[in-house]
């Protein structure tokens, strides 16, 4: 049951994004709290969202937990993921994981579709968002059909 | 005090602001608190707890003649048990050749290189670990009191600096984590307080020994940071604010982490 945390931590820098390829970040725009447009154009898919939450290289629920009965460890350090579709719109959803630090400037939740205004980052790392468009717009999806 | 010392202590003062997120003096705990009953368990039976190998190598060492001097740790020293009771728990310390602190890895390599007149010993070397989780021993139980020498407060600062600074692709701060959310867990793992007590530690994940600095470049690797290279300045003084953080509390070295 014991687990090691430096598991942990490996497993937060083992499994890179797919796209290893340094690459420009698609442009977007941020109106009021949120981002009303798709980052590709396209809707997001909701079934590979989920996986990719649960994914640990998404990093998601090494902070979060969630409706996620499968996943046996899960983090407290930020508010749980159930419900998020009912208090949050697509286009707010979409902002808090591009840039979140855009809501709440002392934020710990990384921002996952940003290159700039970060400190050493490790050169396997460097110039590369987190997460791919497509995989933000599938995550958005998914939290979307988070309701109760 | 002459005005011109007041205006000093208060310049001092703005210099370093008590940060938002610092523990609470009644509230630190080392990493030992947040472990397992078997964990624990396994820490504080010497027969059980695999740091203790590396203590017993570390006796050898002590008393085994090196280098073109020809001489042993315990030629200039004598017995560890006097010699080196109390050191541990103030290093890293003020080194006046380099005019830079130096952690206690780096201490017994100066040894080496002055007195014994043999190579250094590399960083997470069998040996190395060895020597300082002998010399870690004699402070068990005693308290931390690195970072009270005047000259290190630049370095100090510096530490400080990195530890509030966030880092790497996820952006985090030592802080983010070790200050603010030291009550909480990454997935199922406490986060714990980052307490340098037990170093070098057995670490049941890594099935050996390794030192702080190795346990910080994990650390910096897991926000995707860039990590330190070992022994570098900006390493030493990490350290060095860990152990003036951790300032009273007791050490437990060689001790068992998860
Ligand atoms: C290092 C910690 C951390 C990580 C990793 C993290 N978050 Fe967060 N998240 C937070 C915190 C803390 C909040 C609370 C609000 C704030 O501080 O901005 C939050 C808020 C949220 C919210 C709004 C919650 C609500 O009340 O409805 C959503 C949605 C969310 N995160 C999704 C995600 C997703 C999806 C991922 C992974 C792609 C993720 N977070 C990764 C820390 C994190
Ligand atoms: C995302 C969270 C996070 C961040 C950021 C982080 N750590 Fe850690 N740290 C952990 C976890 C989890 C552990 C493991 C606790 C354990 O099992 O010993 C740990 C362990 C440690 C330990 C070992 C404590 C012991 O009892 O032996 C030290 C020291 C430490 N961290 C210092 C740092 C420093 C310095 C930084 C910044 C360079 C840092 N950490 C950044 C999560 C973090």
């Amino acid at each position: 049951m014991m687990r090691s945390a430096s598991r942990l931590m490996a497993m937060l820098v083992a499994a890179l994004p797919a796209f290893v390829v340094a690459q420009d970040l698609k442009p977007y725009t941020i109106s009021g709290d949120g981002i009303p447009d798709s980052l590709t154009g396209q809707p997001g898919d909701a079934a590979r969202g989920r996986a990719l939450v649960l994914a640990r290289s998404s990093t998601c629920i090494l902070c979060h937990s969630g409706p996620f009965p499968e996943a046996r460890f899960q983090g407290d350090l930020a508010p749980s993921l159930a419900g998020a579709g009912s208090r949050s719109t697509i286009p707010q959803l979409r902002l808090r994981l591009v840039d979140a630090s855009r809501l709440n400037p002392d934020t710990i939740m990384p921002s996952y579709y940003r290159i700039d205004g970060l400190t050493r980052v490790g050169s396997a790392w460097r110039d590369k968002p987190i997460l791919s468009a497509e995989q933000i717009e599938d995550i958005v999806a998914y939290l979307a059909s988070l309701r109760e | 005090m002459t005005p011109r010392a007041l205006l000093a202590v208060a310049l001092l003062g703005a210099a370093l602001p008590a940060l938002a997120g610092e523990i609470a003096t009644a509230d630190r705990r080392s990493g030992y608190d947040f472990m397992s009953p078997e964990t624990k368990a396994m820490q504080d039976d010497d027969t059980a707890n695999p740091a203790m190998l590396s203590v017993l190598d570390g006796e050898t060492l002590w008393t085994t003649k090196a280098g073109a001097a020809n001489k042993s740790c315990n030629d200039c020293h004598g017995a560890v048990d006097v010699s080196m009771k109390g050191v541990a728990a103030r290093y890293p310390a003020f080194n006046a050749a380099s005019a830079a602190p130096v952690d206690l890895g780096q201490r017994v390599n100066l040894c080496r290189g002055q007195h014994q007149e043999a190579e250094a010993f590399a960083p997470e070397s069998r040996e190395l670990l060895a020597l300082t989780a002998l010399i870690a021993r004699q402070s068990r139980g005693m308290p931390i009191t690195a970072g009270g020498d005047p000259r290190l407060t630049p370095f100090l600062a510096r530490g400080r600096e990195l530890f509030v600074q966030r880092q790497g692709q996820l952006n985090l701060a030592c802080a983010n984590c070790h200050d603010d959310n030291w009550d909480k867990h990454l997935a199922g793992s406490s986060i714990t307080q980052g307490q340098p007590t037990g170093y070098p530690i057995y670490r049941l994940e890594w099935q050996g020994m390794g030192s702080l600095q190795r346990r910080l470049r994990g650390c910096m690797t897991g926000v995707r940071a860039q990590a330190f290279d070992f022994d570098a300045p900006d390493m030493i003084a990490l350290e060095l604010y860990l152990m003036s953080r951790a300032r009273g509390m007791t050490i437990d070295a060689p001790a068992v982490r998860p």
